[in-house]
Formats: C-alpha cells, structure tokens, sequence
C-alpha cells in the first residue's frame, strides 16, 4: 500500500487541524506542559493577585522585618508593609512590560528583517549595519542609557527593550526570509504569476511564522529577566509601588534578618522566566521534529 | 585575504562611529534640556547656561558632536559630574576591576562550557545528559541576579557563611590580589553563562559527531581518541570562537546588575551610579567603552574563524 | 577460503528493535567484484556498513558472522574491529565532499590511515606507499597537490583520493557504497575504470553497493539483489539480467531505460515497507503479480535455481521459465503539426559570463524533446530562460504565436498558463505548510477565478490523472514520499490545463520503479492528451526512453540534435560520441531485439 494510500484511510476531511500544527505537537513534550502550568499560576498569580491580597500593599502595618505570622504569612518588609500582599500585587507592571516589549520587538524586528531580505542589497546593507549598532550595546546598557536622560517612565523602558530584541530577531528573519524566498515553492508561485504581495503572504509568511513563535519565547524570557534587572537598579517603576524586582532591592538590607521580602519576588520571576523558556524550548523542538519525521519517509 | 581583513576593520569602524552617535544624540541631544535635568528646576538661569557653555549644548550639533568626538579620541574626556574624579581616572580604576572580573569568569566559564558540551555530546540521551540538559534549561532563563541572590543566601549569609556577601574591596588593581570578594560576583556570572554557552558546544559538537567526515575517520580505522582530538574538536573550534565572543559580550553587559548586587567597584556599579545621578560625561564614556568592547570582541572572533575554516581562506585550485 | 565470507547478518533499530537487515548470508572470492543492488529502503548501505563493524547511530549488529580470510569481524573489541578497518577490509563514501574532513589537508587524511595501523616503520616510507597509491588512482603526488583541502579539488578527484585511501594499505577486501552518485557521466566511467582496474592489480574483493543496475553490470561479476532487507536474489550477472528468477527483480530490470533501445518501462505498484511495518511471510508478496495467497505464510528462503543463482521465490519455477518482457515500443512518427514553442537563438548570462550560446529549438504538440548535458552545461539555465525565471537572456522564446518577455512576470496569462514546469527537487517544489489540496489548488483558483467546491473538484480530477488517491489532499508534503511529491507537482502543473510541459531533471532523485512510474505517467499525457514535453536530463538511457527528438548541450552551445534514435544510433559529434560511450548500458546482456551492443 503506498503512502498515500494510508493516509487516505486513516484520514478524513479536516478544516482547523493545520493550524497550530505545531504548537499542538509540543504539547506533547513534558517541558511544554510543565512551562504552559508554571506560566498559568505566574500569570494568575500577576493578575488575580490585588483582587486577593490580604491588606493594602503599600499600608504600612506591622513592625519593620517581622517573621511570617499568622496575621503576615509572608512577614512584613524592610518599612513594615505586608511581603504577601506586596507579591500578591508585584507581579502585573513585569506582566505587562515583558509581553509588550517581546511584542513589539519580535513585530518590528519581523518587518525589518523581511524589508532587508526583500529590499536591494544597498537597504539590506544599511539596515543591517544599523542593527550592528544597536547590537553594540549589552541591552541593560542601552536602555540606562536612554533613562539617564529621560527618567525612568515605564513607557520608554517599554519601546526601549523591544527595540534592543530588533537586530537579533531581525537577523533570524532575514535569514529565514532569504533561505525560503530561494526555495522552488516561491518560485513556483512566480511561474503562475502571483503577485509579489500574495507571495508572501501566501507562500513565504506561514514558513517564517512557526520559527518565529520560538524566537517570540526567547524574546519573552529574555524581556522578564531584563525589565526585572531594571526595575532591581531602581531604574523601573519606583517606590511605594509594589514590584517583583523592586522589592528585591528595597529589602536587601534586612536580607540575613527577613529573607522572605526578597525569595517570595525572586522565585516568582525565576519561574515566569523558566516557564516561558520551556514552552519556547518545547515549540523549537516540536518545529525540529517535522523536518526529521518528513525525512525519515 | 589582507583585502578581507581591511573590509572588515572598516565595517567594524563604522559601526563604532554609528555607535558614538548614537549616545551622542541620546545624551545631548534628545528633546528636554540637559542642563535643566542635571541642575534641577530651581537653578538659575545663569547657573543654567554656565552648564550649557560647559557641555557645549550653545552649539550647532553636528559642532556639538565633533567636538565631543575629538574629546573622545584624545582622551580628554571631561570630569565627572558627580564626584571628584576624572572621567579618565574613573574609568581606568573601575575598568581594571571589571576586567578582573570578567576575565576570571571567562577563563573558568569558556573551557568549562567547552568540556561540559562536548561531554554531553559524546554521551547524548543517556540520563546525566538528560539531567544536565533540564537543569541548564532552567538556569538559562533565570535573571542573572536572581542567581547571585541565590548564591548570596547560600554561601554568604543564610545558609553558610563562607563568603563574603559583598565586595568591599577599594577599585583598580585591587581586584587581583582580593580572590574571596571576587568569588560570588565570578560564581554568578559563571553560572549565568555556562548553561548557554554549553548548550551551543554540545549542538555544534553533535553536529560534527554526527558528520559523514567523523563517521568515515571511524571507518579507517582511526582510534576514538584521534577521531575525536583531530577530527572532532578541531572542526568544533569555530563555534567556540563565536560562543567566546557571545560569552563576553553577554558578560559586559551581566557586570551592570552583578556589581550593583555585591557592591563590587567596576565599571557596571559606576554606570548605575552615573545614571541615577545624571552624571552624562560618566554615562557617555562607560558606554562607549562597553560598546567598543563589542566591535572589538567581533572584530576578533570574524579573523579567528577565517583563520580556523581553510574553506574560507582558499580559493578552489 | 573466501576473501569475505557473510553468513545470517542482521541488524536492528536499537531502542525499538525491529530488524533492518535479516539473514543476509553470502560471501566473494578474492579478486571477485560483487555488485549489491537494491533500491532506497532496502537495507544495502546498512549491509555496507555492517561489513565493517559499525551501525549507524539508532542500530545495532545484532546477529550473524563477518570474516575476512578467515578472520571474524564481529562481536569483537573495538580494539580489534579498529585494527582490521583500513587494513583489511576498507570503505569509498558515497559523498566523498562529505566523507572528507574540510579542515584537513589531503596528506593528513591519506597519512593517518598509515599512522593507525602502524604501517610504516619512517616518514618516508609512508610518503612512498601515499605516493604511489596516488599514481595508481592517477592524481599528482607532488607537495602542494598534498596540502591542498578537499574544497580545492573537483567531484572526481575528491572521489579518487577517497580510493586511494580505501587502497592505501592493500587491504584484502574494499567495500564502495554507491561511489559514483553526483559524478557525471565521463567522470563515472572513469573512476569505475579505475576501480577495474584496482581491483584487479591487487587481487581485491569488492563489494559494489549501488542502485544503478547498468553501472553493476558493467564491474561485477556476481550480483545481490536485495529488497526490504533481505537478499531476494543471487546470481551471475548475465543471468541476472536476461533471465532473472525473481519477481521482483523482473519488475527491477523493466523499469531500467537503457540508452540501446526504448523500453517500455514498467513500474512497480506500491512502495517498500519500512522496518517494523513489513508483512509476514513473503515480504515482496504484498506488491506482487503473481503472488498467492500461500506467499504470505512463510517466508521464503534462498532455493538454488541453477549453479551459483539462488532465488528467494516459492514461485520461481514457474516464474523463472518466463522471459523478460522487454517490449521495444516503436518510434513514434510525429505528426507535422504548428510547433506550439518555438526558441530562436537563446542566450543566457550570469553577469558577465554567457552561459547558454543561441540555442534554438521547435516543440509541436504530442512531441517529446530531451536536452541533454552533463552538470554545467547550462541545460537547467535553458530551460529556466524558456520559463522567465532566468531574465539576463537575448533571443525569443514563442508560446503558441506569443513572443513572451524575459522574465515571468510580464508574461500573459494565457503563457503563464499553458507554459508549466516542473523541478528537480521534491523536496522543496512543494510548500511544507500548505496541503496538497491548497497546493494544487493554487493554480486553480488563479487561473480559472474558481473557489471553495469547484476548485475542489478540480483537484480531485487533477489527482486522479497522477494516480494519487483524492484523499491525499489534506495531507502535507511531509508526510509523503519523494515520488508522490513529484506526482504531486506534476498534478499542480496539470490542473493548469497547459499545452507545454518543461521538466527539469524531475526523476534524478527518485528510485528507478518510482522513475518508471513517472516516465510512463508523461508518455500517457503525451499521447492521450497531446502535451509538449520538454525534458531535461544527464540520462542519456531515459532519454532514449522518452524523447522523439533530443538536443545535446556542452557548454552552453548546442552541440547536436534530431530525433533520438539517429542521434543516439549515429552520432556525429565527438562529444555526443563519448557521451553515449561512457554511458553504462545492459545491452550487452539483455535480449533486446535490436540492441546496440556498445564497448
């Protein structure tokens, strides 16, 4: 019986199922569902958490670097404020943050890298010697180095982290862009006359989206640990607002007294960092293993 | 191939002038008046244009920018703004702490990537892989001061009290002859790099294992080690270059958040103090410093791998 | 004593168990060449490797015996199976640009294989035994020849420095593994020379692992047939190839063109089971004419049908007493028809370089016409300028009474449409993230303006013309094979509805049963429905097969043409006269009524 045949019998006819083919298929790696869990309870965490919190975050109510209690499970902070409630609050400005800024990095970084695969070589050279720049700098130095100036306004911090993640994702696209704008497939659609916009839309977009989902993760993970980094300078959002990475710094003194104000934060970005580099691992492995079952017809 | 090698001293020229006017235009010349943003509101007028004579803010730009880059290039670099030294002296003195700092950690975070990797790619799939693989992953994600936390708790305050939670050492030379402040800042940095850097070794490692050259070596009969030790590793050289040049540059950039965590005096703490300060001479100079390091690094690396890849080098006889 | 004696080799997946290779028993003698034959899938490059002791990474030797003069090669140490490889018993890559290590020099590699066996007492020895080696092997010995890198030299003698180093220590026994694949032609003929040559100096064994039944016949003496892992057949090359007591092996030998005659080419329905999905009892029996129900009880064992030929049939009796059915179709007249394309005086550039010079050609309806060259030649350029994906060109290019513009996409509709082409790879002609459906529906819907049920029908249609069941559609190209792939494109091209079809070398990667299929899926299109065929290739045996007229292209200029059996039959340029020498053939063997038998 050939292939074809087996697939005809074991096949019916199916709308939805080729989209998310990938995804789908890492969801069968372990790691993928660990990361999608921890990513589930961070993010409930981050968004339920002031509707659950037991006191008023930036109350002060207790005695300075108490041990956890009954009435502060968590204990209280370097100022008196209640560490639980502070957590229970901390996490949406990192949320949000680190979505946007991958967002919006792994966007323009995408159309940039598609302008410079398409564009003549000159634009592709400009382009690409403007990432270089940008590239020069360690992300961390970059974005001080705009806030110096400007101040910390979480809007800036924002634009500025994404744009850090455009040459790297830029670079990937292009490459990717290049290798498939090569392939007979697109050619294929030239010799029927497509015009260059259905091309890609049609033909070269799908097969840079999927490894594009993986840089996306990366992004994501790199986004919290860099906006947590900022924010533990005290260049992020500032005090009395409750923040992950803010805490951590605030409460360093009374680290050997109350270590709670600093472990509670830590792990809940550890986490967040560690469940979106999972699912990002799982989809780039997912993505690996099409191209081997094909091969291994 | 010496046409090469200008090319590319020039590509990496002009990248570092893109660079310098990048943090020129960043710092002088961005919307909001500097002098307003250093002195504050409630300066004078004449204390206000005092300040713009002396960061030369009455010029045109493209005079602004020359000038500041004559200074540059000449080494005068102009005092700090918030404290008594030199831009120069200040960054020399915290310049030679960071350099201890990040070489100590390259020199043990490059070798033990390599060995780890290659390790790891001779016994894939079996369980220790399997183990080193997920605990790696999990580091890999983790903020690089979440780990000196980690390891501040454990080893310096809560758990044991083996060393020092924070690095007061004077800066400069000092750095050399102080080994146990500079443990955690170096224990931090290399585990905040030895995951990544070991998982691209095992990749590129596996690849060439994986080859049809290493297999064919096997079927002369060559001995493990040889095929290994000549064919292996020497065609698994230029990833490390290029994992090298990402381990430093990654750890230019891992000083800032480390130095700050341990108190350690470089080049990393002095920035976060200059920015919170508005200190701009400092803040232009240590950038530009920590940028160049990134051309320069490359620069390296790209002659390395051409050296390294007789493909590149030769032309078809 | 034999020089290599296999008995009862298996080898298995390592995790999951299933064997690859089971109960291959047979051995050569010493100056003996015998061919391995086999297509993809069935198990001949795992036998190769596992004559040397190694397994590929996922498998293990699991059973059987090895030995060479005597000396066992498996289930020993490593020590001891690295001792033997190279000394005795040695390998040739398939992919020598692969097999070598780019960053070593050629000295270094021809070297070590002496340093490893100890087998030179000084430097100058060794020197002596690589210079010499090399000579043999006709590659320079000199100091800069040897610190060149593998990059430097061309296809051919990457090749031959592989050989060297196979011959470098007179091991007694050399196994080649398809050696010749991606060489050309003249190239192949002359590396297969040498081998001959070798081999015969040094009294080697040689084990020949190939696909290309032609190539086989013209070095071995003694051939292996194998399928789905097991040798199904075994025998003396003449008797193989006239009188084949196999089905399957039958089926093999019809589905090989050869330059001497047009064959009607026979495919063989269905595809290689892979390992762990393979039937019981008979294994070939499930694709089988004339399989019985009784086939899939047991599996048939190795019955000897004459001296020295074995077959692994139930049936063989009566199979055997069957003659081959080698039917010469007759050359078609073509009628005189419009010519529906029409190129005059056509040349290509890559930038300052002109790589085709003023080809021209005539195609009617109905009519096949081969281009034939070797790598380099500039056919692929050619036919890319005919299609508008090549624009740096001079000349005209005719469609149907339209002068069409260099490039595609100022083309009309109208030529876009009825202009198709189909390329090389399967593998990348169709997008992995679309269906079959989407895939062959394109067109279709850009075409024809159609949408949703009537484009569906069309591609059903479409489908069915290439013999693929409609329900693929919703399949991806992945999870297809290479030759249903390229059916696939060949449907894409048809849903068309087009007058000329340009095919660029479309079976060079597929098996030689999945060839025929598609050759006989272009031949039916063009007599039922009166397509134009344009059919590029290096093949000058497929050319004799399919075309009507053919065009032989050496660097850029169009060296010769006119209908295929004058040119073919009577060439009367050098180049095409070397050509077709150097092309292996079994005319020599097959009872082809009006064969040429070629030196």
């Amino acid at each position: 019986m050939s292939t074809a045949e087996v697939i005809a019998e074991t096949r019916g006819p199916v709308a939805g199922r080729r989209r998310l083919r990938t995804l789908r298929r890492s969801l069968r790696y372990g790691r993928v569902r660990v990361g999608v869990v921890l990513l589930g309870l961070v993010v409930l965490v981050a968004l339920i958490g002031p509707l659950v919190a037991p006191h008023d975050p930036d109350a002060v109510i207790g005695l300075p670097a108490s041990a956890p209690s009954g009435q502060f499970p968590l204990g209280t902070d370097y100022l008196g404020h209640d560490v639980l409630s502070r957590v229970l609050w901390g996490g949406r400005s990192v949320l949000w943050m680190a979505f946007s800024a991958a967002t919006l990095g792994v966007a323009l970084g995408a159309a940039v890298g598609l302008l410079a695969a398409y564009a003549g070589s000159i634009a592709d050279d400009l382009l690409m010697r403007g990432m270089d720049v940008i590239l020069a700098f360690p992300q961390i130095v970059f974005v001080l180095l705009f806030v110096s100036l400007l101040g910390p306004k979480l809007g800036l911090i924002v634009v500025l982290v994404a744009v850090a993640w455009v040459p790297q994702v830029a670079r990937v696209v292009r490459g990717i862009t290049s290798d498939v704008v090569q392939r007979e497939y697109v050619e294929s659609a030239e010799l029927i006359g497509l015009s260059r916009w259905r091309i890609l839309t049609r033909e070269v977009l799908p097969n840079v989206t999927t490894p594009l989902m993986v840089e996306y993760g990366l992004r994501l993970t790199w986004s919290i640990a860099l906006i947590a980094a900022i924010s533990f300078l005290g260049f992020g959002i500032q005090p009395p607002n409750a923040d992950w990475g803010l805490m951590i710094n605030e409460n360093r003194n009374i680290l050997t007294l109350q270590p709670w104000p600093i472990l509670a934060p830590a792990v809940c970005i550890g986490v967040f960092a560690i469940a979106t580099n999972l699912i990002a691992e799982g989809i780039g492995r997912a993505i690996a293993g099409v191209d081997r079952e094909g091969a291994v017809r | 191939m010496v046409l090469w090698i200008l090319r590319r001293a020039l590509l990496s020229l002009l990248v570092l002038f893109g660079v310098s006017v990048l943090i020129f235009l960043a710092t002088q010349a961005l919307p909001g008046d500097p002098a307003v943003q250093i002195l504050g509101h409630t300066a004078t007028p004449e204390q206000l244009t005092e300040l713009r004579k002396q960061l030369g803010l009455d010029q045109s730009l493209v005079d602004q920018y020359v000038t500041w880059l004559g200074n540059v290039l000449t080494g005068s670099l102009g005092n700090s703004l918030t404290s008594p030294q030199s831009v120069s002296s200040l960054l020399i003195d915290r310049g030679l702490a960071s350099l201890a700092l990040v070489g100590a950690s390259a020199l043990i975070a490059i070798p033990l990537a390599v060995l780890l990797g290659s390790l790891g790619a001779m016994r894939r799939d079996r369980p220790s892989d399997h183990a080193t693989q997920g605990i790696f992953l999990v580091l890999t994600a983790l903020p690089e001061f979440v780990i000196g936390l980690g390891l501040l708790i454990l080893l310096g305050t809560t758990v044991f009290t083996v060393l020092p939670p924070v690095a007061l050492i004077p800066s400069g030379g000092a750095a050399f002859t102080h080994p146990r402040e500079l443990a955690l800042p170096v224990m931090t940095l290399v585990l905040a790099v030895v995951p990544y850097l070991t998982r691209l070794q095992r990749a590129a490692m596996i690849d060439v294992l994986e080859s049809d050259y290493v297999q064919m070596a096997r079927l002369k009969g060559l001995p493990e080690r040889t095929v290994v030790r000549r064919h292996a590793l020497r065609n698994s050289l230029v990833p490390v270059v290029q994992g090298s040049a990402l381990t430093l540059i990654y750890l230019t950039g891992g000083i800032v958040a480390i130095e700050y965590l341990f108190a350690y005096p470089g080049l990393g703490s002095a920035l976060t103090t200059a920015v919170a300060g508005r200190d701009l001479p400092v803040v232009q100079a240590i950038v530009l410093l920590l940028a160049s390091v990134y051309v320069v690094v490359n620069l390296v690396a790209d002659l390395l791998t051409v050296l390294l890849v007789p493909r590149l080098r030769t032309r078809r006889g | 004593m034999s020089a290599l004696d296999v008995s009862n080799l298996r080898v298995a997946l390592n995790p999951a168990g299933h064997e690859i290779v089971s109960d291959v028993t047979f051995s050569v003698e010493h100056g003996e060449v015998v061919g391995l034959v086999g297509e993809s899938g069935s198990g001949k490059t795992t036998v190769a490797l596992a004559l040397l002791g190694h397994a590929k990474r996922g498998t293990r030797i699991a059973g059987g015996s090895v030995r060479i003069d005597g000396a066992e090669m498996l289930g020993k140490t490593a020590a001891e199976v690295r001792a033997a490889r190279g000394s005795r018993i040695s390998y040739v890559p398939q992919d020598p640009a692969a097999a070598l290590n780019p960053a070593l020099t050629l000295g270094t590699q021809l070297r070590e294989v002496i340093d490893a066996h100890r087998q030179a007492a000084t430097s100058r020895e060794a020197l002596d035994r690589i210079r010499e080696t090399l000579r043999e092997v006709k590659l320079p010995t000199d100091a800069p020849f040897l610190g060149r890198y593998p990059h430097q030299l061309s296809g051919g003698q990457q090749q031959r420095v592989c050989i060297a180093m196979a011959f470098l220590l007179r091991p007694p026994v050399i196994v080649l593994d398809e050696p010749t694949t991606g060489l050309d032609v003249t190239t192949q003929a002359h590396v297969l020379e040498t081998v001959r040559e070798l081999c015969g100096e040094h009294d080697v064994a040689a084990v020949y692992v190939s696909h290309d039944l032609a190539v086989v016949s013209s070095l071995a003496q003694h051939v292996l047939v194998m399928y789905a892992g097991r040798i199904i057949e075994t025998g003396p090359v003449d008797r193989l190839f006239t009188r084949p007591g196999h089905p399957y092996t039958r089926r093999l030998v019809e589905a090989i063109p050869d330059i001497a005659a047009r064959l009607a080419l026979e495919a063989i329905p269905g595809h290689v089971p892979p390992p762990g999905r393979r039937p019981a009892g008979c294994v070939f029996a499930p694709r089988c004419a004339v399989a019985l129900p009784s086939c899939s009880d047991a599996e048939p064992s190795l019955v000897e049908l004459e001296p020295n030929h074995s077959v692994a049939c139930f049936r063989v009796a009566e199979v055997a007493s069957v003659d081959l059915k080698l039917s010469v179709l007759a050359d078609t007249a073509v009628a005189e028809t419009e010519p529906v394309l029409v190129v005059r005086g056509l040349s290509a550039f890559h930038g300052e370089r002109q790589v085709v010079h003023e080809a021209s050609l005539e195609l009617s309806p109905g009519e096949c016409l081969a281009i034939v060259g070797e790598s380099g030649s500039g056919k692929t350029t050619l036919s890319r300028a005919i299609m508008g994906l090549h624009v740096p060109r001079s000349g005209d290019v005719v469609y149907a009474g339209d002068v069409l513009s260099a490039g595609v996409r100022k083309r009309s509709a109208r030529s876009r449409r009825g202009l198709q082409y189909i390329f090389q790879s399967p593998y990348n002609a169709l997008n992995p993230r679309r269906t079959i459906g989407e895939i062959v529906g394109l067109p279709i819907e850009h075409f024809f303006g159609l949408r949703g049920r009537a484009t569906d029908e069309r591609v059903h249609d479409a489908l069915e013309r290439v013999s693929l069941p409609p329900a693929i559609a919703a399949a991806y190209p992945d999870e297809l094979s290479g030759g249903e792939r390229q059916r696939v494109a060949v449907a894409r091209a048809l849903a068309c509805e087009p007058s000329v079809l340009i095919c660029d070398e479309i079976t060079s990667a597929l098996d030689v049963s999945v060839q025929a299929a598609i050759i006989k899926l272009l031949d039916d299109l063009r007599q039922h429905d009166g397509l134009a065929i344009v059919f590029v290739t290096h093949n000058l045996a497929l050319v004799r097969t399919i075309a009507d007229r053919v065009m032989v292209l050496s660097a850029g200029r169009v060296v010769e043409s006119g209908l295929t059996p004058s040119v073919i039959g009577d060439p009367k340029h050098p180049y095409t006269r070397d050509l077709i020498a150097d092309t292996p053939t079994l005319a020599g063997l097959t009872t082809v009524p009006g064969a040429r038998a070629e030196t």
